[in-house]
């Protein structure tokens, strides 16, 4: 018998067992250990101010979350997209970003949101049912969250192509240069769009970085059903580099899409980043991890959170002291207030004005209808109905 | 005053050239539609002029042209999208209806999604599976979006401008059967009517058809053979198909008394369909017979060898009149 052909690396190989930890090509620069190291290529010499500052973002950002979900449970949301365990990976990514670049959201991304300036409470009006997106995408360069998996990657995209003919990439001139992420997650990855918009992007070479948050889980479908290769490597087989980063290592994912979205404003293109993280949390307040997935998991990643390693780093080198703390938790404290008032105060939508949300030039058949049940709701006044 | 003799084809190509001219964030996206202007031509001169920034040969990938116009029109560009044939647009499909058709409304208002997308629709030219096909209802049916169809040279002159100077989301359908046939004098100086309007194309005092795209050529013969017979028959061209402009047809109606509406579509939840109901609804009391559907079977579009029997003809829609003159 011959032997069998070979087409290439055993793929068991590249994406067996041994990969749970990322493997080897993770760009990590804290460990979970809070062990700072350093990376030939992605670095950044970061100030005690931005460790500082980014510690702060993530934990601000899990009192986002915390918080929303407590508000689900309390009946005041229908539903909350939970982030929690990746803090970083959208720190990271959001704080890598500068003013006139333009982030394409998930409806997960609640850190990129807090990032971008987006009022936090904002976020809430979809969940809470008041609203499908309450924020003006344009004011904070902030796009709408996108519900249908994957199709906001082209929209990204096509921003992106926006801004070549804006011609504000590759002038050199650090404040007009710009570029896009596009986020989205692993179970996109299987979408038609998130390749077409890879596509896209190679083919103009648009100034668009993705940024895939590679949290192992899309509900209850593992990271094995969507693909057999780790996901960065995909990224060159559409002609454009791909990097895995460890999405629990907020001063690795900065660092990384920091030099991504650099490389997009200069004019060299897209790029992928793979942020290695992990969904600690349900897919959303409906869901029941329980079910499909073991709490072991869960128990490894918990070893493995972004805010802990970099409060062991911060106190090792004596970068914080009990102060910061106590004002940061105030600072949470408030933010938890904001949002538990807010959302309770968020005034419900008005039936009458829907109707003008539908275009922009409103039809004469829109209005007719408007003012029908006008009429028809007015036909009740004074009744008991 | 100065009028030459275009085709569809023509008065398209002469539209979307003066729709860039008049605006350079008006950008044109499609397959072929670059150095080959397009499998029709419409886009036939467009990049050489406005160069390969504003007519962008896309990748094949229809979800990604529409994709990618909804970003280019989040940054303030009016994107006007070719898709290639009729049947090739349900791969976009999910963008058109669940982004371009709902950002506006996603956002409250704020942002606005001028996109033209324009559809080859209909069959009559010979082709293979899915190049025949007339999707406008399911377009229609979809809140957020504005559905025009032209019929002849000079509205599609005019019709492409207006829609590409709108700014909410067109599908703007076109004949294609009719892209190079009748040619029609366009007088560039004159004042187009507005784009969501119905027109009268011909007068008449018996019976009122409706027709929109590419049966109006089919209509407005159906009433020549009907003079004949001593049968004044009224012809809209309904232009319009979401919103509907419906007051042109009512005041006919009520003066004929009987309507029959066609379309190449399915009749089944078709355009017709919801014209009929209006019009039940608004002229109840002066119908003196039902109004009848003439249009596709409910079958997918058949071999080409046969597509002129399945199309609605002049025979057919004349059999309706006559069946609305048996009530």
């Amino acid at each position: 018998m011959p032997d069998p052909v070979s087409f290439g690396p055993d793929l068991a190989e590249v994406f067996g067992p041994s990969q749970t930890d990322g493997g080897p090509d993770l760009v990590q620069l804290l460990t979970p250990e809070g062990e700072r190291v350093h990376h030939p290529e992605f670095d950044h010499d970061f100030s005690a101010e931005e460790l500082r500052g980014l510690y702060r973002d993530m934990v601000l950002t899990r009192r986002i979350d915390v918080e929303a979900t407590a508000l689900q449970r309390h009946g005041e949301l229908g539903i909350w997209a939970q982030l929690l365990g990746q803090e970083a990976a959208q720190i990271g990514a959001g704080r890598a970003m500068r003013p006139q670049d333009y982030a394409f959201p998930t409806y997960r991304e609640h850190g990129v949101a807090y990032c971008k300036g987006v009022d936090p409470l904002r976020l809430l009006g979809l969940f809470r049912g008041v609203d499908q997106g309450g924020w003006d995408p344009n004011e904070n360069n902030f796009g709408l969250y996108t519900i249908v998996i994957g199709a906001q990657t082209l929209h990204a995209t096509g921003y992106a192509m926006g801004m070549q003919r804006d011609g504000v990439v590759g002038t050199g001139d650090p404040e007009r240069d710009s570029a896009v992420i596009a986020h989205f997650g692993d179970g996109a990855s299987s979408q038609g769009d998130v390749n077409e918009a890879f596509i896209f992007a190679a083919s103009y070479n648009a100034p668009v970085v993705f940024f895939c948050q590679n949290n192992q889980w899309a509900i209850s479908e593992p990271i094995e059903r969507q693909t057999r290769i780790p996901l960065y490597q995909r990224a060159l087989g559409f002609g454009f580099p791909g990097i895995r980063v460890d999405g629990n290592d907020v001063l690795a994912t900065y660092a990384v899409t920091k030099a991504a979205l650099q490389r997009a404003r200069e004019g060299n293109g897209p790029s992928f980043v793979e942020a290695y993280t992990y969904r600690m949390g349900a897919h959303t307040t409906t869901d029941d991890p329980t079910r499909y997935r073991l709490n072991d998991e869960l128990e490894h990643w918990k070893l493995k959170d972004p805010i802990e390693r970099l409060k062991v780093y911060l106190r090792r080198n004596g970068l914080v002291d009990q102060e910061f703390f106590d004002d940061l938790d105030a600072e949470a404290k408030e933010m938890g207030h904001h949002l538990r008032e807010g959302c309770k105060a968020l005034p419900d939508p008005k039936p009458m004005d829907q109707f003008g949300y539908v275009f922009s030039e409103m039809t004469d058949e829109i209005r007719e209808q408007r003012d029908g049940f006008a009429a028809y709701l007015a036909s009740f006044e004074g009744s008991t109905h | 005053m100065s009028t030459q003799k275009i085709t569809l084809a023509k008065g398209l190509n002469m539209g979307l050239r003066k729709a860039m001219e008049a605006d350079d964030k008006v950008l044109l996206m499609g397959e072929d539609v670059g150095k080959l202007g397009g499998v029709f031509r419409i886009t036939d001169g467009l990049q050489k002029d406005f160069g390969e920034d504003r007519v962008i040969d896309s990748p094949l990938a229809e979800s990604g042209i529409v994709g990618t116009a909804v970003g280019m029109a989040l940054r303030g560009y009016r994107p006007v999208i070719e898709i290639q044939f009729d049947g090739f647009v349900y791969p976009a499909y999910d963008q058109i209806v669940c982004q371009v058709a709902k950002y506006t409304y996603r956002s409250q208002g704020k942002v606005k999604m001028p996109i033209v997308i324009r559809i080859p629709f209909g069959g009559g030219i010979g082709a293979v599976e899915h190049h025949s096909e007339s999707p406008e209802a399911q377009f229609a049916h979809t809140p957020g979006l504005k559905v025009v169809a032209c019929s002849n040279p000079v509205d599609g002159y005019w019709m492409i401008q207006q829609a590409i100077a709108h700014d909410d989301p067109v599908i703007f359908l076109e004949p294609k059967r009719q892209y190079h046939a009748d040619k029609a004098e366009l007088d560039e100086s004159a004042t187009p009517e507005p784009l969501f309007t119905s027109r009268v194309v011909r007068a008449g005092t018996d019976a009122t058809v409706l027709a929109y795209g590419p049966t109006v050529k089919t209509a407005l013969k159906c009433a020549e053979a009907a003079e004949s017979e001593g049968r004044s028959l009224e012809v809209i061209d309904l232009r319009t198909l979401s919103p509907l402009d419906m007051a042109p047809v009512f005041e006919s109606v009520r003066r004929t008394g009987r309507c029959v509406i066609t379309h190449e579509a399915h009749v089944n939840l078709g355009m017709g369909a919801e014209v009929a109901a209006r019009i039940t609804e608004q002229c109840f009391y002066s119908l003196e017979a039902p109004v009848l559907r003439v249009g596709a079977f409910d079958m997918p579009y058949p071999p080409s060898r046969i597509e002129e029997e399945y199309l609605p003809d002049l025979d057919r829609v004349l059999d309706a009149v006559d069946r609305t003159f048996a009530f």
